[in-house]
């Protein structure tokens, strides 16, 4: 029997599936609207890649799924769970609450409740203070009255020592029963607020998670998917069961990015190069680096809140496909705005009265549209040639900037084009030794979701006056490899595929952020 | 004399992060402090140091470790406070105002913040004008002040009383108390009288970074140039615009050093600009001869938004301005050279003021 796996990526103007099979190979792949909702436009795409599939349904194994619901509540402030923030530090951490610096609307959205208390740790893993157990308890009594629907935990030094925080969870879940909790030492790294924040936006998203990922399910039933398991891409380019989601929707907020990446890794067979995805409304430009998306290293703003996580490092430009074209002063640009799935109806190309980008590579004869409804020839007489190649010579221009900003070194890379938007892109691109736009690119995303390995990516400190080296690089592989199997990978099967180590300047007993990235076939 | 609004809380912390050329620890995490003090009731006076009494008895307040641990073990709030009260108790008498230590940097901050919470008048001032790494880099030493006796003290409660034959040995004891305080500890130091503060303070400097990030953020709200913007308020020069296509790194005893290239665009197309760093920006040259250097102020800011970048973010590929803004006068002696000028850092250059470099630039 063959086995099949089907990829679902949600982007902000399409929703893109694909049915590949056990070698990676497409068989089918469907592009719809994304909707406001996000579900509806999941449904309609999965129904319709399965039935136009022609596979029989039994032999299909994985669905892989990219969404952006968990971003989406996040910046729409919509969907969130009530949050109980525990702060585990006193006396050190006091002068700055939890979530002060949050915009109003975002903090009383999930509740503005928040306890701290005794406890935490030292860099070298010396305790602050006691853990007071107590206080804890009277936090849990205080979430349980104020109907707390999810709790986060953050621990000063957890990254070093995570005792504390595990304690904790025990005697909140002795009170308050079967509630999601989430640790800060699961989550980020050091940079206390910066976790801590992190932790609270991924307790407050468990509930958006859990509607998403029943939505799917229901739709995988009504498909009579029954032998197939469902697992959610995450940031950093590999899968996780959907159980382990709903644990840590957080790692699902830039999934669409991370898919493209490991899309154009699968696509061309390329371990190290820039990647570049045109959609409808932006472009991101990503880094491929050993065959996993790059990490991002700042801090990184969701919804306007300051975090710090496991990020791929990529930028967005707005110069996509239904950017929309504008002259001002005299000078052409394009973008930001774009008119996003409604090219289609609204470009010039469709009879729409709108200049496009889509419209002026059509109107220089650099890009074809399989569409019956395009019409090159309006784009052609209605975009005069001086717009044309302001506008192109503009979106050009955009991009190969923003493959010189992604870049660690000026040397010439690969530059890899995917997106439904890229096909308008040219074979030549400055700070490119080449360009490569593979066949499948404008499903890219579906297809690296598709085909992601199961893994985890963990991030630990340790003091190497402390533990030796060899132990602390051994204890991390554990627990990434740990957390692999986790998310639903074969055990025999996963591997560690990165290990990194940051030294970080200044701080004394010679302390090391260790990173470490497991992942292995997923577990059928 | 005036009480600072949240809005100077956010405009200061933009403003110290220039001043902290490159370096100085982020401020973001004392903005947070004095916005939650403020928040929480408190009040933070701001005091011209033309107004204080020539008697009267004044502190330094200040953060002193690694900013690492600082970003982690984010401070209680009280051990400024127990800092500075241990040290009162150790003479007998309330000091009357706080002063900064650095207008640059995170420690443009932490004094607000303890004042604000211990009920004192701040000074308008500090005693560098800018962001410097040692206890002894400060206006004060040059004019004699001793940083001892001085105060330790850490979010715990421990508390530490210092007092050493000079600042030097302050700077080096104070430094191994800190690592065991848990990597950072709340400073009181440099006591003084009021006259010794008004001999030796640069004036001024906490309301000049308050007005360079109002001054970027009235430009921004007008659509104008922010980094002309800041450069007008500062009497500033621009140094220098283009791309970083080069930074490397090595940490030296704890130190993180390095360099940072940066290839012209637009006028300076065709040129290299070679910045030195050592925390902050110490030595800026171009095509090989010096375009400023410390104590002159060197910031790299984002071609776009006019945001510092700090030395720790220098990336390949950023597209940046490089200003340089004249130190205070009181720098400009052979003395204060041999404390903070390019040679004490290791540069085998002779300081020369920004203003005479820009000339000689044509």
């Amino acid at each position: 029997m063959t086995k099949y796996r089907v990829g679902i990526d949600v982007g902000s103007t399409n929703t893109d599936a694909v049915v590949i099979d056990e070698k990676g190979g497409l068989i089918h792949a469907v592009k719809t609207p994304t909707t406001a909702d996000v579900t509806t436009g999941v449904t309609r795409a999965l129904t319709s890649v399965v039935e136009g599939s022609g596979v029989s349904r039994d032999e299909i194994t994985a669905v892989m799924y990219g969404t952006t619901h968990g971003l989406n509540s996040i910046v729409e402030r919509k969907g969130l769970m009530k949050v109980g923030v525990l702060r585990i530090g006193l006396p050190a951490s006091s002068s700055i609450e939890p979530m002060m610096d949050w915009s109003s609307d975002l903090r009383e959205g999930i509740g503005d409740v928040k306890v701290m208390v005794r406890g935490g740790h030292e860099y070298n893993g010396d305790e602050i203070s006691q853990l007071d157990e107590e206080a804890i308890g009277r936090a849990a009594e205080l979430f349980l009255d104020s109907g707390v629907e999810s709790v986060a935990i953050a621990s000063v030094f957890s990254p070093v020592r995570d005792d504390h925080e595990r304690r904790a969870a025990e005697i909140i879940g002795d009170v308050m029963g079967d509630i999601p909790i989430s640790l800060s030492s699961t989550i980020g790294s050091i940079g206390f607020l910066e976790r801590e924040n992190a932790t609270i936006l991924n307790a407050a998203i468990v509930g958006v998670m859990r509607r998403s990922i029943s939505a799917v399910r229901r739709t995988m039933e009504d498909l009579d998917l029954a032998s197939a398991r469902l697992f959610l891409a995450q940031n950093d380019g590999t899968v996780m069961s959907a159980e382990q989601a709903e644990r840590y929707p957080i790692f699902t907020v830039a999934a669409a990015v991370s898919n493209s990446v490991r899309g154009a890794h699968v696509l061309t067979g390329l371990s190290d190069a820039i990647v570049v995805d045109m959609g409808g409304t932006t472009t991101n430009i990503g880094v491929l680096e050993r065959g996993f998306p790059r990490e991002s290293s700042s801090a990184v703003y969701i919804g306007d809140v300051r975090t710090s996580f496991m990020m791929p490092d990529f930028i967005s430009i707005g110069v996509a496909g239904g950017s929309m074209v504008r002259k001002v002063d005299g000078s052409i640009t394009v973008g930001p705005e774009s008119v996003g799935y409604r090219l289609t109806s609204l470009g010039i190309a469709w009879g729409g009265d709108v200049v496009t980008a889509t419209d002026v590579a059509l109107a220089l004869g650099i890009m074809v549209v399989d569409d019956p409804d395009c019409d090159p020839d309006l784009a052609r007489s209605r975009v005069s040639g001086e717009v044309a190649e302001g506008a192109y010579g503009y979106i050009v221009s955009r991009i190969e900037e923003g493959i010189d900003k992604v870049k660690t070194r000026p040397d010439p890379m690969s530059v890899v084009l995917v997106g439904g938007g890229s096909a308008m892109l040219p074979e030549e691109l400055k700070g490119a030794s080449e360009v490569m736009r593979p066949e499948g690119a404008q499903s890219a995303n579906a297809i690296g979701a598709a085909t992601a390995l199961v893994g985890a990516t963990v991030e630990r400190a340790y003091s190497y006056e402390q533990v030796s080296r060899g132990r602390a690089l051994e204890d991390a592989k554990k627990v990434a490899k740990g957390r692999a199997i986790a998310a639903g990978a074969e055990p025999s099967s996963v591997e560690v595929v990165m290990v990194e180590e940051v030294s970080m300047p200044y701080l004394p007993g010679n302390t090391v952020k260790v990173r470490v990235k497991a992942a292995g076939r997923a577990f059928m | 004399m005036f009480n600072i609004t949240p809005q100077d809380v956010e405009d200061l912390a933009i403003g110290a992060a220039i001043l902290g050329t490159g370096g100085g620890g982020d401020p973001y995490m004392g903005k947070l402090m004095v916005l939650q003090a403020l928040e929480r009731g408190r009040t933070v006076t701001l005091v011209d140091p033309r107004d204080v009494d020539e008697d009267s008895f004044v502190v330094s307040s200040a953060f002193m470790g690694t900013p690492i641990t600082m970003i982690e073990k984010l401070p209680s709030g009280l051990e400024g406070v127990k800092a500075l009260e241990s040290l009162e108790g150790y003479f007998g008498r309330r000091a009357d105002y706080l002063t900064p230590a650095e207008s640059g940097g995170l420690n443009s901050t932490i004094p607000l913040y303890v004042a604000g919470i211990a009920g004192r008048p701040v000074i308008d001032g500090d005693g560098m004008g800018r962001a410097f790494p040692e206890l002894q880099m400060v206006t004060f030493h040059l004019y004699g002040v001793k940083a001892t006796p001085m105060s330790l003290a850490d979010e715990k409660g421990n508390g530490v009383i210092l007092d050493t034959i000079d600042n030097f040995w302050a700077e080096k004891i104070a430094r191994s108390v800190t690592i065991r305080m848990g990597g950072w500890a709340s400073i009181a130091l440099y006591p003084m009288s009021g006259s010794q503060l008004k001999r030796s303070i640069v004036g001024n400097t906490i309301t000049k970074a308050m007005g360079i990030g109002r001054s970027i953020r009235e430009a921004k709200a007008v659509g104008k140039n922010p980094i002309d913007a800041v450069l007008d308020f500062t009497g500033g020069f621009e140094l220098f615009e283009g791309k970083i296509t080069d930074v490397s790194r090595w940490i030296v005893s704890g130190f993180a050093k390095g360099e940072v290239t940066i290839d012209g665009l637009n006028d300076y197309r065709g040129r290299k600009l070679n910045i030195q760093f050592q925390n902050e920006n110490l030595v800026a040259m171009i095509d090989g001869s010096p375009a400023a250097s410390v104590p002159d102020l060197i910031t790299v800011l984002d071609m776009e938004t006019a945001e510092p970048i700090t030395t720790e973010r220098l990336k390949y590929g950023f597209r940046v301005v490089v200003i340089g803004i004249p130190c205070d006068v009181k720098w400009r002696n052979e003395e204060a050279l041999r404390l903070v000028g390019p040679r004490y850092f290791g540069y085998d250059i002779d300081y020369s003021p920004i203003e005479t470099l820009m000339e000689g630039r044509g």
